[in-house]
Parts: C-alpha cells; sequence; structure tokens
C-alpha cells in the first residue's frame, strides 16, 4: 500500500476528530485511528499502527497523546508531532473547560448535588471494575502479586509518593526478571 | 506564580503517569494532599465522572478539569500543556532514536514490574475514592454502600455497557433516594 503525505493542517484536524470522538481516550481510540490514519488517510500502515500503539501505551504520559505524537513526528517531524498533539487535546480543553465552567455555576443546587451524590457512587464501582480487568492483565505471578500488595500498603498506610514507586516498580521488575532468567 | 507551579505539576504527572488516564489518579490525590487549596479529594470523583463521561483522553480531560479548578480556564489549558510536555519530548525522542522501543528486553522487563504497580496505585486511588464516597467520618453510609454493591454486581455483569450510561443511572438515583445520606 503507498503511504500518502499529511499537511500539518491535516494532523491538526484528523486528530481533533479523533479526541473529539473517542470516549476514554487510550484504549478506547484503536478503532477510530485505524479508520482515520490507515482506511481514510492512509498516512501508516495497520502493522505500524499496532507498533505506534504499543509504543505509547509503554512510554510515560497519556496513551492517546503518545500515539498522536508518534504518527504526527513519523509524517512531518516535530512540527507534525505538536500538530497532531494538540489535535488531539483540543477537543477537552473546549468541552471540559464549559462543562467546568457550567458546574462551578449549579453545584449547590441540590438536584445536583443528589444527582452527584449518585454518580460518585458509580465511580466507585467502575473504578473497582478497571481494577479487576486490570489485575487479571498484570497480576500474572507471584512476584507481581506482592509488588501489587506493596505498592497498596505503602501508598495507603504510609503515604509513600507515587512518584517513589514508579521508578521503584521498574528496578524491580528488571532484577525479578534478571533472576528468573538465571535460574532457568 | 500560580501557573509555573501548575504547569510543573503536571509535567511531573505526564513523566510518572505510565499506562493511560486512570494512572494519574494516584499523582492527582497526592496533588489533593499537597495543594489543597487546587482540587480537594472529593472533586476527583466527580472529575472522574465527567472526564468518563466526556469525549478525549481521560487523562488530559482530568488535567484540565484540575487545572481549571486550581487556576480558571488559563489554568486548565496550563495543566493540560504541563501534562502533554514530557509525552511530545519523549515520543520524539523514542521516534528518532530508538525504533523498536517496545520490543527491547530492558523496556519488557521494567513493565512486567511497572503494570503491577500501576495497578496498585489505581487501587489506592479506588480505597481513596471509596473513603470520600461511602464513608463519613470514618462509619459506613448504608444507602451509598448498598447502592454501590448493586451497581457493582451489574456493571461486572453488563460488561459492555458505556461508562456514561452506569453515570446516568448513578445521578438518577442519587435524585432518587436523595444522596449523599
Amino acid at each position: 500500500m503507498k503511504r500518502r503525505d499529511a499537511s500539518i493542517w491535516q494532523l491538526y484536524l484528523t486528530f481533533l476528530k479523533i479526541g473529539g470522538l473517542t470516549f476514554g481516550g487510550g484504549y478506547a481510540m484503536l478503532p477510530m485511528l485505524q479508520r482515520e490514519v490507515i482506511d481514510i488517510h492512509h498516512w501508516v500502515t495497520e502493522e505500524e499502527v499496532l507498533d505506534i500503539y504499543a509504543i505509547g501505551q509503554c512510554s510515560p504520559g497519556i496513551i492517546a497523546v503518545n500515539t498522536a505524537t508518534m504518527i504526527g513526528y513519523r509524517k512531518r517531524g516535530i512540527p507534525g508531532a505538536i500538530a497532531a498533539t494538540l489535535g488531539e487535546v483540543t477537543p477537552s480543553l473546549v468541552l471540559i473547560t464549559l462543562l467546568a465552567t457550567i458546574l462551578l455555576q449549579i453545584q449547590d443546587n441540590i438536584w445536583v448535588q443528589r444527582a452527584f451524590g449518585g454518580i460518585r457512587v458509580a465511580v466507585c464501582a467502575l473504578i473497582t471494575q478497571s481494577v479487576i480487568t486490570l489485575s487479571k492483565k498484570s497480576l500474572i505471578d507471584i512476584p507481581t502479586v506482592l509488588l501489587y500488595i506493596a505498592t497498596v500498603a505503602a501508598t495507603l498506610v504510609f503515604s509513600l509518593s507515587p512518584l517513589i514507586v514508579v521508578p521503584f516498580a521498574i528496578l524491580y521488575g528488571l532484577a525479578v526478571q534478571r533472576i528468573k532468567r538465571r535460574k532457568a | 506564580m500560580i501557573y509555573f507551579e501548575l504547569y510543573w505539576e503536571f509535567f511531573k504527572i505526564g513523566l510518572f503517569a505510565i499506562g493511560g488516564g486512570l494512572a494519574t489518579l494516584p499523582f492527582l490525590y497526592t496533588l489533593a494532599e499537597t495543594h489543597g487549596q487546587w482540587i480537594t479529594s472529593s472533586d476527583i470523583a466527580d472529575m472522574i465522572a465527567i472526564s468518563e463521561s466526556t469525549p478525549g483522553p481521560i487523562g488530559i480531560n482530568m488535567a484540565t478539569f484540575a487545572g481549571y479548578q486550581a487556576a480558571g480556564p488559563l489554568g486548565g489549558l496550563i495543566a493540560t500543556l504541563g501534562e502533554i510536555t514530557p509525552s511530545l519530548i519523549i515520543i520524539i525522542f523514542i521516534a528518532r532514536f530508538l525504533g523498536q522501543f517496545d520490543k527491547n528486553q530492558y523496556v519488557k522487563d521494567g513493565l512486567y514490574g511497572l503494570r503491577s504497580a500501576v495497578v496498585g496505585l489505581i487501587s489506592y486511588a479506588g480505597l481513596k475514592l471509596f473513603g470520600s464516597t461511602l464513608l463519613l467520618n470514618g462509619s459506613i453510609r448504608i444507602k451509598e454502600t448498598l447502592l454501590f454493591l448493586v451497581l457493582l454486581f451489574l456493571v461486572l455483569r453488563l460488561k459492555k455497557i458505556h461508562p456514561l450510561y452506569w453515570i446516568l443511572l448513578g445521578a438518577a438515583l442519587g435524585i432518587v433516594l436523595h444522596l449523599p445520606s
């Protein structure tokens, strides 16, 4: 398949569309991304998208933003990366700013307070579901379960900062895998 | 100046939150502890609800919302720019110098550890959320807790339903049941 060129403006608009039509970012964006950058614009191949998405998942930052940056960079260098990324976050900036403004005006209303009283409970259920789904993928053996327990205990009981947990967990992963390979 | 401080705090979140929008949650709770005048723990529950039911990446929605709470519309913009700056720098670096970054053995090994810690960090954020929603001064809020158990049962049963609908159902039930109790 022949890959087509992209202009800075096209990159901005395409990622604006992806950002504005995806609910939930990261994991929900893949089908929309494939449609736009493969089927419609022919900017990258199917395999490239999956590679880029995999890199986006394991790099620091928001997955959707990482993916936009990478595709923008491949098409148009640094200006392309910036254009695609700004496109991806524009809908959030506009919609959330509007909603936050409205919400601050009406937050003292009794109906709004009751609605949010229920919404918070629903959010608790949704977070629990996310944790269960993620656990199945990430807690795969004894060392990962131990690290999970240690993380919850350290943050909740000892108020350890997540900024310390993240680098420690990376070193832990490197060490455990090295020991495993030595034993094998 | 508040804008520099906002930019820096969200820059750190963008740099350390790996693995999607929810991974930024524990950092927001830390922010609520260190910068209580910006956001409080109870704001975060509302932020998650708004962010999950609005288009756009959840992490970015929450950054915009938190920045707005702290310093108005410009604060929302600054926080979001802060959060995306590390991505821009790191991804451009990877694209230029480390082609098959995700297939590198060290990256895989590091992620093996990181993934379980991220679930731990999200669990920590979830427990904080339970604390502000299901408890009141250390005792259990009966209505909320019962509703939580019912909703959790349904959410786990009906996995295909989009979070937006659960949030709308939560809003309706909150009005009917006169929450928060």
